[in-house]
């Protein structure tokens, strides 16, 4: 890349960081005005799921932080074969402490032996970094900003699970599952979204799981026992009566993303992300020369 | 919709359950992790400076911003609650205080102070950080900006309409708990019927 095409990109890099950072999606604003939409007049879920409709009008109009825990960064990329993965990767981490300057993110990156802020967000293990070379002439370039919060609510079962009563089968999925909604009550500022893993080792279950968030809300999953599995878990959880913020009512969550991986016959790992209302992410096509030529959501 | 306004009274907060939306209007003082364990060591900030006695406390890290020689907080959501569970209680009984605002609800201990000293806990919405930062209208001043880094120190904050729900009320009532144990039913009976 020359000069002229680094500085265009990290443009562009900060760019796609202000807009997660401000504005919400729109398959997930069409998510939440449904959740809205269902709640009875006058009730605490109703007046929770009003002042976030108006949180999400008011963080575009400024251009500021949807929600001031502005998480972790976790980039998921693809990149054409021929670029110089070092030098993308420094202009990732340079534009993410430039946005960091701005304001579109808050310090939030903390070093865990001393405690200790540099006020960059640039360190080990932030930004997070997955990118793939591809055949194609242009970068995709997705960003995700996980609220602590609702990280914090997530969970690993390990099948057979004693305590929840869940065998090494489907229905044991789908239990454990749902404890992880019931245990989470309205922690993880729910209403919220879950990404599921089946199977794979723990720690690419918890990737995974993750990445179920790439996924359009509204989107149907190509396999039939995964789609049906989804439907029923956002129908089931939504009788768990937790609601807004955990203040009871009908929306607990509003979708369920769920992928199935190969196991070891000796393990069955069932991870469960959980993504909070504000639930940030967004994704551009960028060309070789840097600039952003579509947006993704 | 219900509303307290300073001054603060136990009158007030004796009338609220939970469960009801209120909006605060007044003078209010922003206190995390830092915050609750120095208050809890015996410490007091000076009284010209932030009075507790009567008062509210947010649990809230504030992005605040000086321009011009004022400030203006640009980002003001809640922060968990639960983490000052071991010295709220305290902290409650010692200045009475008559709030608390923050999210995810907190346990006991707090529940059993609220209910013997006339306060109620205050659930503000976890991520609207807008929202919340335009309820301030203004900053009247900081206590411990240096010692406790800006979004740790002691905001002093004019708040009108502030929205919260009640979750925990001075009656011993605590929504949480009552959600907690409704859902627990309820998946019981979710997992009774999927019996294969
Ligand atoms: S869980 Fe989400 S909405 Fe709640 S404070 Fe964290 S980032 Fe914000």
């Amino acid at each position: 890349m020359k000069a002229k095409q680094q500085a265009l990109f990290l443009e562009s890099l900060v760019e796609i960081i202000r807009k997660t950072s401000t504005e919400m999606p729109a398959d997930v604003v069409r998510a939440i005005e449904k959740g809205r939409a269902v709640e009875a007049e006058s009730t605490s879920a109703k007046y929770a799921m009003n002042i976030i409709c108006d949180n999400i009008g008011i963080a575009k109009v400024k251009s500021q932080p949807l929600c001031q825990d502005t998480g972790t960064i976790l980039f998921f990329i693809h990149y054409p074969a021929k670029t110089d993965y070092e030098l993308m990767t420094k202009l990732i981490k340079k534009a993410v402490a430039a946005a960091t300057k701005k304001g579109y993110l808050r310090q939030n990156s903390v070093d865990s032996l001393t405690g200790e802020n540099n006020g960059t967000n640039v360190g080990p293990g932030s930004p997070v970094i997955h990118a793939e070379p591809w055949k194609k002439d242009f970068f995709d370039i997705r960003l995700m900003l996980k609220g602590g919060g609702c990280e914090n609510v997530g969970a690993q079962y390990s099948l057979p699970d004693g305590r929840v009563g869940a065998g090494r089968d489907l229905l044991g999925v789908k239990k454990v599952i749902l404890d992880a909604v019931q245990q989470a009550q309205g922690k993880g500022c729910g209403p919220g979204v879950l990404g599921v893993t089946i199977g794979g080792d723990r720690g690419t279950g918890y990737f995974v799981s993750k990445e179920q968030f790439l996924r359009k809300m509204d989107d149907k999953n190509p396999n039939p026992v995964l789609a049906k599995l989804e439907d029923e878990i956002v129908q089931e959880a939504n009788r768990l009566g937790i609601g807004p913020m955990g203040f009871g009512g009908k929306t607990t969550l509003m979708g369920t993303k769920i992928a199935a991986l190969n196991r070891l016959p000796a393990s069955f790992f069932v991870s469960v992300s959980y993504m909070c209302w504000a639930f940030r992410r967004q994704g551009a096509k960028v060309s070789v020369q840097g600039a952003i030529q579509k947006w993704l959501y | 919709m219900k509303t307290l306004t300073a001054p603060f009274t136990e009158e007030q907060v004796r009338q609220l359950k939970v469960g009801d939306m209120v909006e605060i209007t007044g003078l209010i003082y922003t206190g995390r992790d830092a915050v609750h364990k120095w208050l809890s060591e015996g410490n007091e900030p000076p009284k010209n400076e932030v009075d507790l006695n009567n008062s509210i406390i947010y649990h809230c890290g504030p992005v605040v911003m000086k321009k011009k020689n004022a400030w203006t907080v640009t980002a003001a959501g809640p922060t968990t609650s639960i983490r000052e569970e071991p010295y709220q209680a305290g902290i409650i009984e010692k200045y009475k205080l008559k709030g608390v605002i923050g999210k995810g609800g907190m346990g006991e201990k707090t529940r059993i102070a609220c209910q013997k000293f006339g306060c109620v806990y205050l659930h503000a919405i976890g991520g609207a950080a807008q929202v919340l930062a335009e309820k301030i209208v203004r900053v009247e001043g900081v206590y411990g900006y240096e010692k406790f880094g800006s979004p740790e120190a002691i905001w002093k904050l004019q708040v009108v309409k502030l929205p919260v729900v009640v979750t925990i009320d001075a009656h011993g009532n605590s929504l949480h708990a009552e959600i907690e144990k409704q859902s627990s039913a309820e998946l019981q009976t979710l997992f009774a019927g999927m019996k294969k």
